[in-house]
């Protein structure tokens, strides 16, 4: 059994002038290791949507994917102020984000719903005024280049 | 249709990405909610918009857009890192000065469709 090969990166909350190079990284990596297009572009979609969720969110955090030849775990974990309902937080259209973030193009409360679509398990694990822990699991098809 | 036929159909001006003319184009998402390009874009999607940031180069790299174009000439009144980082990502983008509405149009009645139903998320 081959070791899994683990990437992770920072994140800052509230930087926007980086936010999104982590994620971009990450996607070219899993590229470069020969994984399919379609599951490079469901782990990038999660990636980023989590790395924006903490610049958006959080004040800081990870994002770390760890692949082996069945799947890509990403899991983001940040320090911050948590969820307090995760049932409405996952409700396509419902974001606590401020008018400045929607401008920006997020913050359209899509974020969450995008990653459980992208993935094919994800939990959330979240402790008010202390941070929050998502892990996205995503299969890769056996037909799929391996890694 | 290619990215050269877009240019055409929405008279544009091509920022970066000139020898990425014949891309052919899968669908379009229009759309200035990064987070809907995210949900319904997919490999080769011509992401139009009207917002103007890194993060919309960002967006349409993780979902392989064949492009961006920016409409309603807002690029030149923004510009900013944008190009240079598209550059870097290997994304080309457009700028025209037609609206949203019109370059929807445009474009569909050229023969192109949206990418409703498909993305990431519906793979």
């Amino acid at each position: 059994m081959p070791e899994p090969l683990v990437l992770e990166f920072q994140v800052t909350g509230m930087d926007f002038r980086t936010a999104g190079e982590g994620s971009s990284r990450l996607k070219r990596t899993l590229r470069e290791i020969g994984l399919d297009p379609v599951t490079t572009r469901r782990c990038a979609v999660c990636a980023y949507e989590a790395e924006m969720n903490i610049v958006i969110h959080a004040w800081r955090g990870t994002v770390r994917a760890c692949i082996t030849p069945e799947t890509v775990e990403i899991v983001s974990n940040d320090e911050g102020p948590g969820i307090p309902d995760i049932e409405l937080a996952m409700k396509e259209g419902y974001s606590t984000a401020p008018a400045h973030i929607r401008e920006m193009g997020f913050g359209a409360g899509m974020g969450l719903a995008n990653m459980n679509k992208c993935s094919d398990e994800m939990k959330i694990e979240s402790v008010v005024g202390k941070g929050t822990c998502v892990r996205m699991t995503i299969g890769i098809p056996k037909d799929s280049q391996r890694p | 249709m290619n990215l050269a036929d877009v240019k055409r159909v929405l008279g544009a001006e091509v920022l970066c990405g000139s020898d990425k003319l014949d891309t052919t184009v899968s669908a379009v998402c229009a759309s200035d909610l990064m987070s809907d390009v995210l949900a319904y874009g997919f490999e080769r999607s011509l992401v139009l918009t009207g917002l103007v940031n890194e993060q919309v180069i960002h967006s349409a790299e993780m979902i392989d857009a064949a492009a961006v174009v920016f409409v309603r000439g807002k690029f030149r009144q923004v510009g900013g890192r944008v190009v240079e980082i598209a550059e870097e990502r290997g994304i080309p983008v457009l700028v025209t000065s037609r609206f949203m509405f019109d370059s929807c149009g445009l474009l569909y009645a050229a023969g192109l469709r949206s990418c409703a139903g498909c993305g990431a998320g519906h793979a």
